[in-house]
């Protein structure tokens, strides 16, 4: 593999446009729309595009298109959003999102998205989680679009046919090492390899969007994809950048247990309910109006406490029951198909007859990158926000803030479109506008290269599998579902030692072609920097609120933590800064009791 | 007890051909699919190299012929495949090898470019959706869920004789899914592109693509469809297929 790429010459430096580093929904959306407008668009991806993990997203996408009920309003979409986010999403965001999102979905249905259908011939709505009419007083809404119970296969194929369709650049199963950040601290594009060919080049661009999803390998159990280790946080805590947010991540309360494969909340949604090993309903205990339907959060929590009181199912007493045989084979063919095989397969059991066992599993990163409504990612400077120029970011990899303390379900599609869309819309209008980035200097490119060239040289070290180990049981054990600061502190020091030993690791195997051990080490890499600031950030936050939820610290505390977390991965402190209240069209939705 | 598992390698920085590389494992206590054991595997031997991504069969990443048939080690269980205590893992067949159980899908994706697997509609779009009824929507089922792994096109004796001018079973669904699809409206453009003597014709129903598609899916039935459609359009004169002038 080069070691060296001198911009005097022309070897190695691919120039464009816009560069996406993932091609994810996200990245494929504002990829969609930049090469739409005529400009030089490329999409970097690890994987080819429809193996990201977008395609494992299930239930759907939630929006007030006014197909299940004509009288919906996005107000209570946007009210719903805020409650769930438990007051901690930004409201100019969030208001952005339920008013365009009804735009978005109709774009991905024209551009051939196989939506399920009402016998009217509207795309069909099923309800989901924390979803109400008239602001919380009208009971429970219907409004998440589905394609059966596979919206997220049927919408990362609906882009990437459309990308094929517009000529969009793809640079597939090529790896994103880090940021080139030149003297001005703009973001000037990134360095990348080929997976197959070990080919490292300098990937130029005048806006570089980070659309690399989430991270959820940073847990022993998740629902993620293997592939989601946070590649673009990785390389923006590295380039000093801060991310916002990181000890909120979302426990789904129904992953499979031991296998940690995702069970769409549609389930509740249709009607199914969860059972502890008396046959309870217990849900009714916990959340008396929403019960099944509760935020995921309230609910991921009621499951633990059935469990932690001796009411889990199985002979280990370790997890509850989802129960859907009493909606019928008809229900169960026609809307969870793709449920009815997953349980078959990793269960072990037939819906149809049996209920599946599910456990609480990590499932969803609310934090990330901070981003303003067009993707501008920004920065601190003496407690003042500034744009850096060049970097993007969109997706889970980014915290725009729609999703707060606690995401809905439904809404991560919907915010990958919407913020895809408009990223690509301002990155369109800055370009063409004569927006753009000085050069990176050699220097600069050397800096972004020496990751990689350190891993290449490597000679003695740790293995990568004992440390992702490691550092997966760390997180699993101090930062689940319930933290407590003693833990926590003591999760902290671990970390330390694995940063140590990840920054120092020993590859054995140097050959280039497709050598995933290379793509595993600086993956590692990836996970632990996005493990620290989830970690640090959990500890310092001393309050509960959306999913982080301490024992040591049982109440929401408005007062003191009404803000997001802003983590500095230089001083590894953590910062604060103020929420947004101020949407455009409606009044703000100040701060209530959050109850279901 | 023990599992000997008979893995196919090649790195062609190293070696001059590919060559079959036995390990030995204990049989784990738990049925455990395919790809955990090849992930146990590699955390002992860091150079196999394999793709994987979701470990739930949607992503399609891990197609590969396990026991001398095509399927996706994240949801094969080693109890479905296991001849004795043997396990024979090798690249998808026809397709050319970069590394160890990685092929270079680049024809697969070219005859899915090919078909234009994307929606074409004369009529200008609506504010709001398109409309389209249950029933209607419910004619792409069995075929818009393809995953895209190959595990079809690989398995059939046409696409390996001819990877470049047969559509392949793949290819050939999602060129179906467009076709039935009430909303696109380029049917008989479609069709035209398919009715030279290769692109859909090579398919002589062997029905490899059905025994071994991991998500269920019916390509054969598909192909079938479209053949209809060519020989009613060139029997009503709107399609010209060759060898029927």
């Amino acid at each position: 593999m080069n070691k060296v790429i001198n911009i005097s010459t022309k070897n190695n430096i691919k120039e464009f446009d816009a560069l996406i580093v993932g091609g994810g929904g996200s990245g494929m959306r504002t990829s969609l729309e930049l090469a739409k407008s005529g400009l030089n668009t490329a999409v970097i991806s690890k994987v080819f595009p429809t193996r990201s993990h977008t395609v494992s997203a299930q239930g759907g996408i939630t929006c007030a298109i006014q197909s299940a009920d004509p009288n919906d309003d996005w107000r209570w979409h946007m009210y719903d959003t805020v409650k769930g986010s438990d007051y901690i999403g930004d409201q100019d965001a969030i208001e952005y999102m339920c008013s365009e999102g009804p735009k978005a979905v109709y774009e991905l249905e024209h551009m051939g998205l196989p939506f399920s259908r009402f016998e009217n011939g509207r795309i069909y709505q099923r309800p989901f989680g924390g979803q109400s009419k008239d602001f919380g007083k009208g009971g429970q809404a219907a409004r998440t679009c589905a394609a059966a119970d596979r919206t997220g296969h049927a919408l990362l194929h609906t882009l990437y046919q459309n990308n094929v369709k517009e000529g969009t650049n793809f640079l597939n199963e090529w790896f994103a090492v880090d940021l080139v950040k030149n003297s001005k601290k703009e973001i000037t594009g990134v360095i990348a390899f080929s997976i197959e060919t070990g080919e490292v080049c300098y990937l130029k661009a005048q806006a570089t969007v980070l659309a690399t999803g989430g991270a959820g390998r940073i847990y022993a159990s998740t629902t993620n994809a293997l592939i989601n280790t946070g590649d673009g946080l990785g390389m923006t805590l590295r380039a000093g950048f801060p991310a916002q947010d990181m000890e909120m991540w979302q426990f789904h309360p129904t992953g499979i247990y031991g296998a940690g494969s995702l069970v769409t909340e549609g389930c509740r949604g249709e009607g199914g309910y969860l059972i502890n090993a008396d046959g309870e309903r217990f849900m009714e205990r916990y959340a008396p109006n929403a019960k099944d339907l509760a935020g995921r959060d309230v609910v991921a929590r009621s499951m633990v406490m059935e469990i932690l009181e001796g009411r889990g199912c199985g002979p280990e007493k370790d997890h509850v029951f989802l129960k859907l045989d009493h909606l019928g084979a008809d229900v169960l063919n026609s809307k969870l198909p793709g449920i009815c095989e997953l349980s078959k397969t990793f269960a072990h059991v037939d819906p149809i007859k049996e209920p599946i066992p599910v456990v609480p599993t990590c499932h969803y990163m609310m934090g990330g990158t901070p981003t303003n409504i067009h993707g501008q990612a920004f920065s601190r400077n003496d407690g003042n926000d500034f744009m850096v120029s060049g970097l993007f970011s969109v997706g889970e990899a980014a915290c725009v803030s729609v999703h707060g303390a606690n995401r809905l379900g439904g809404n991560s599609l919907l915010d990958l479109v919407v913020f895809g869309r408009a990223a690509g819309k301002h990155i369109n209008d800055e370009l063409k506008s004569g927006g753009g980035v000085d050069n990176a200097s050699n220097e600069d490119i050397e800096l972004a290269m020496s990751r990689l060239n350190t891993l290449n040289e490597s000679e003695s070290g740790y293995e990568v599998a004992d440390v992702k180990k490691q550092l997966q049981t760390c997180m699993q054990n101090y930062f689940g579902v319930f933290r407590r600061g003693e833990f926590m502190e003591k999760g902290v020091k671990e970390l330390e030692e694995i940063r140590e030993k990840s920054e120092n690791l020993f590859l054995k195997d140097k050959s280039i072609a497709f050598n995933t051990n290379r793509v595993e080490a600086l993956e590692l890499q990836n996970l632990l920097e996005v493990a620290e600031a989830t970690a640090i950030s959990a500890m310092m936050r001393d309050e509960s609120r959306g999913a982080h939820a301490r024992d040591d610290f049982p109440e929401r505390d408005d007062k003191n933590w009404l803000c997001h977390s802003l983590y500095d991965p230089v001083e590894k402190k953590l910062g604060k800064r103020d929420v947004n209240f101020v949407p455009k069209e409606v009044e703000a939705f100040p701060p209530k009791m959050r109850s279901y | 007890m023990e599992l000997s598992v008979s893995l196919y390698r090649y790195n062609p920085e190293q070696d001059k051909f590919p060559y079959m590389k036995n390990y030995k494992v204990k049989k784990p206590e738990k049925d455990i699919m395919v790809l955990d054991l090849l992930n146990m595997l590699k955390e002992d031997d860091a150079t196999i190299s394999y793709r994987r991504s979701c470990r739930e069969g949607v992503c399609g990443s891990d197609g590969m012929n396990i026991n001398g048939k095509n399927g996706l080690a994240c949801i094969t269980p080693l109890s479905e495949v296991l001849k004795g205590n043997k396990l024979e893992l090798r690249p998808l067949p026809g397709l050319p090898v970069i590394r160890d159980l990685i092929v270079d899908m680049t024809q697969f994706y070219e005859q899915y470019e090919k078909i234009k697997p994307f929606l074409q509609s004369d009529s200008e779009p609506p504010e709001q959706e398109r409309l389209q009824s249950p029933q209607d929507r419910d004619k792409l089922d069995g075929l818009y869920e393809c995953i895209l792994c190959a595990c079809c096109s690989t398995s059939c004796p046409s696409f390996w004789w001819n990877p470049d001018k047969f559509v392949g079973p793949a290819a050939l669904l999602q060129a179906y899914r467009f076709l039935a699809d009430t909303r696109d409206t380029k049917k008989q453009e479609r069709l035209e592109e398919l009715g030279d003597p290769f692109s859909v014709y090579r398919c002589h129903g062997i029905m490899n693509c059905v025994s071994v598609c991991p998500k269920g899916l019916n390509p054969n039935k598909a192909i079938g469809e479209i053949k209809s459609m060519l020989l009613t359009g060139a029997k009503e004169d709107k399609i010209k297929v060759v060898g029927l002038e």
